[in-house]
């Protein structure tokens, strides 16, 4: 078996499978091994079937694949739930020492092992401790230093007392020489640990650190899956640098607090998914018209209306790009991946104050709930900039003048950013409104300022379009024939579909776009490729229309829209049957 | 802050297009003889204002402003302080941008006890749409929009602040110009959300609720030896729908408002250069 190991923990929602799998998680990264972990979880609190699944290996993990290796079932119906992707290696881990499971039938070749996990755990102190010990039954099956698990557990529990700890250290020892006592087998599974230091977190966390550290002291928001951990991040550490976080009453209120603390020249934000960003639509014109700095994130699920909440699409895409009345200069950035998140939400809150514009920072639920390891240089501090933009202060006021001595901020200048003086600033009280207006901020309908003003705001894109770089990620080989282009958290997936890819001998070059408005031109390397492939989580392929529209040609698609995010090994055989076949040529 | 401004520092160079005789116009004067009577100016006032003939306080007032969406003036409001406490914030509304639309903002405001003022502009009708009934319009008020009147009970939006928890609550005549003034000015000084009612009267299209109505039916609260302190009292004068009461109706003298409550006395626009101090530790955490 290779290093590869694919680990899970079913069982019924409240159960404590989230935890329990988080502290493997965090054990397996402590042993320096790296992880990508995904969530089976339904909308509800208790009850239903829900997992927690790991996939680990030494080298760099990107994504899930269709494969079970070590299975905790707490329920039956957890091993029918993973059918298709246990094998005749997998082991099972359950307890038949419980009613519901003694007469579990284990299928195939597959070896089950029956771990009396809920005596084991009063044995130690409690039966609340069952799946722990679980946890160490899975450690010795693995052949897992069980040090690091003692690690993540003084971590998760250290602040609920020495016992409470030494209590789950004894929980996981039971059930690894329950393992070791009572099962004589050879186990396929031997993992390695190593010397690195990774951290692991997920996309919401990543972009709540991506916040702080680029300055955001405000955020209001109003909770809703899969974009709460942003702001359950936030709270209790935002006010640590002078900050706050407001639950507003709604996503209405939550964006309009966040423009308030914007225009106060606070770096604020707001972060909501699907239909939180309905809601929030009314308010876009007047963040861009108002010439307000602000960052709203919308981490995607399942639509339309409440669709299924709790699981992957990126199906928001148009409604960032083009939700709203009237015209919106905006920009629409996306990250690819959980360290992306940090990076481009710092970026972010540059581009919102720079250019005076609402940046929609679009995530989604694979992204966002997806704890991955990284090299903490990833989250590299020392590299974060700030760019305040064009904020004038007291003495720098007159030159933004009119004849009347009124300070204009939103006069009319080359690049499109105008000057802005937060409020405190003196002799520079001035007015901003949704209404058309003039350079002071006054209601206007006078035909050649309304042309004025929406050629000034547009030309903040222009300029965006020539200063910053929006080049995409590229991976694969440069030189291939077919060029696959995807965006949001596709990237890792695909980024393993190539090395499936190249055991077929099917070379290609794959792009992974982070700007979706402003964006890259890719009508070059659209023209220069055989084939084109653009995979996204959506029905319709609305960036590949984008792309479509941009190129002036057809591409392929390759969607998914079951709402689960896609597998390295299915992706890879979607692009090779899409390469082989006749659909849609230019 | 300077000691030597005027309330007509606070007035802009835009003449108002509310209708001439506007209960408005003498409201907008209140709030700016409160502003400079508390030692504020312009550099650091705040106004919000959502949509309608409110709505265009901003323009007509000198300050920091914004003029928002139909609604949402409260949150945006709430927003400005947080993230300053230095700011006085002003918040401006209608009767219909604040017990309608914006009715959920308003509960949540008035709980929440942010340290700002509320003026709202009560005309008991639409008038920038051009006469439909509002949300304090009287049941058998009859509009374009209703013939028979709304046949249904008006909003007591001094109730809904009271059962909210409002720290502060008080209502007032636009044209009673002395005493609107003094009580926005007491709404200033509060410490937390200093809520005020004003009569501002349409003269376009409402006929009923005129300045000869209030004039005649109005009921000064220091004339009834009212004790504002006395929640209890505040309540049966609150839900006495027979009388239009003027004055402080409650304030909760122990009031703490949310910043204090929660610590935010700084700047939140002050930012370093980089990363935060400390910011590593941010990602320790993940180790």
């Amino acid at each position: 078996m290779p290093d590869d190991l694919n680990w899970a923990i079913g069982g019924e929602a409240g159960d404590g499978i989230d935890s329990t799998g988080k502290i493997f998680a965090q054990a397996l990264s402590r042993a320096g091994r790296h992880v990508f972990t995904s969530k089976d979880f339904a909308s509800r609190i208790r009850g239903g079937y829900t997992a927690y699944k790991i996939r680990s290996s030494t080298d760099r993990v990107e994504s899930v694949v269709d494969r079970l290796d070590i299975l905790v079932a707490l329920t039956e119906r957890t091993i029918d739930e993973n059918l298709d992707e246990l094998h005749d290696g997998s082991v099972i881990i359950y307890d038949g020492e419980r009613t519901e499971m003694e007469d579990i039938e284990i299928p195939g070749d597959m070896t089950g092992l029956s771990v009396p996990l809920q005596r084991l755990a009063e044995e130690a102190g409690g039966a609340i401790m069952q799946n722990i010990v679980a946890l160490g039954a899975a450690c010795e099956v693995t052949n897992f230093p069980i040090e690091n698990l003692d690690s993540a557990l003084e971590k998760k529990f250290g602040n609920k007392g020495e016992s409470i700890v030494s209590n789950n250290k004894d929980a996981a020892r039971k059930g690894q020489e329950f393992v070791a006592e009572e099962f004589d087998h050879e186990f396929d599974y031997d993992l390695d640990t190593t010397d690195n230091d990774y951290v692991l977190l997920n996309g919401d966390e990543a972009i709540g650190m991506g916040a702080i550290a680029a300055g955001c002291r405000f955020y209001a928001g109003y909770p809703i899956t899969p974009a709460t951990d942003v702001m359950e991040y936030l709270t209790g550490r935002i006010e640590q640098f002078g900050g706050e976080v407001v639950q507003a009453e709604d996503e209405l209120s939550a964006i309009n607090m966040a423009l308030g603390a914007a225009r106060a020249g606070a770096r604020s934000m707001t972060a909501t998914s699907g239909p939180g960003i309905d809601l929030m639509t009314e308010t876009f014109g007047l963040v861009a018209t108002s010439e307000t700095p602000l960052v709203i994130a919308d981490v995607m699920r399942s639509g339309p209306s409440t669709g299924m909440p709790t699981k992957q699409e990126q199906g928001d895409l148009n409604m960032t790009l083009y939700g709203g009345h009237g015209e919106i200069p905006r920009f629409v950035v996306a990250p690819t991946n959980v360290g992306e998140c940090f990076q481009k939400t710092v970026e972010a809150f540059n581009l919102a104050e720079k250019y005076q514009t609402p940046v929609f920072l679009l995530a989604d639920l694979s992204m966002a709930v997806t704890e991955q390891t990284f090299d903490p240089e990833v989250f590299d501090m020392d590299a974060v900039e700030i760019d305040r933009g064009k904020v004038v202060d007291d003495d720098e006021v007159e030159a933004w003048t009119d004849e009347r001595d009124r300070f204009q901020p939103h006069f009319s200048t080359a690049d499109g950013i105008s000057p802005r003086a937060l409020p405190g600033t003196e002799n520079a009280a001035h007015m901003s409104t949704g209404l058309e207006h003039n350079a002071l901020g006054r209601r206007t309908e006078d035909t050649d300022v309304r042309i004025e003003q929406v050629d000034k705001r547009n030309r903040k894109v222009e300029t965006a379009q020539n200063e910053e770089d929006w080049s995409p990620r590229e991976f694969g080989n440069p030189e291939s024939d077919n060029l696959v282009i995807s965006w949001g958290s596709n990237e890792g997936a695909m980024r393993e579909a190539l090395d499936y890819l190249d055991e077929e001998d099917i070379d290609v070059r794959f792009l992974s776009v982070p700007y979706i408005f402003p964006r890259p031109d890719l009508s070059d390397d659209i023209e220069a490729a055989d084939e084109v492939i653009v995979v996204e989580c959506n029905e319709s392929g609305q960036f590949a229309d984008i792309l479509e529209h941009d190129a002036l040609t057809r591409v392929k698609r390759v969607n998914k829209y079951n709402g689960i995010r896609f597998k390295a090994d299915e992706l890879a055989e979607e692009i090779e049957a899409k390469l082989q076949s006749e659909e849609v040529e230019a | 802050m300077s000691s030597d401004v005027r309330f007509t520092d606070f007035k802009s160079d835009k003449q108002p297009t509310w209708c001439p005789g506007c209960g408005d116009f003498g409201t907008m004067n209140g709030m700016m003889k409160a502003l400079a009577n508390t030692g504020n100016d312009p550099d650091n006032t705040f106004v919000v204002a959502g949509i309608g003939c409110s709505g265009k306080i901003g323009t007509y007032m000198h300050s920091y402003a914004l003029h928002g969406v139909h609604g949402r003036a409260l949150p945006v409001g709430t927003g400005v302080k947080l993230a300053n406490p230095d700011l006085e914030v002003m918040v401006a509304g209608g009767d219909g941008d604040g017990y309608s639309i914006g009715a959920g903002h308003f509960i949540h405001a008035v709980r929440r006890n942010v340290d700002m003022t509320y003026c709202v502009m009560d005309n008991r009708i639409y008038g920038l749409t051009k006469g439909q009934a509002s949300p304090t319009s009287r049941e058998d008020f009859e509009t374009s929009t209703t013939p028979e009147g709304p046949k249904q009970p008006p909003v007591n939006p001094l109730a809904l602040a009271l059962s909210a928890g409002g720290s502060f609550i008080a209502q007032s005549f636009s044209t009673d110009a002395q005493r609107h003034a003094e009580i926005v000015q007491k709404a200033i000084e509060h410490d937390g959300f200093g809520f005020v009612n004003v009569f501002s009267p349409c003269v376009t299209f409402n006929d009923v609720d005129t300045y000869d109505y209030f004039r005649d039916s109005i009921v000064d609260l220091d004339d009834e030896d009212h004790d504002p302190t006395d929640r209890d009292a505040a309540k049966d004068k609150i839900l006495d729908a027979d009388k239009e009461y003027q004055g402080i109706l409650y304030q909760d003298e122990e009031s703490v408002p949310y910043s204090d409550l929660h610590g935010l006395d700084s700047n939140m626009a002050d930012i370093p250069d980089g990363a935060p101090e400390g910011a590593m530790d941010l990602v320790r955490e993940f180790y």
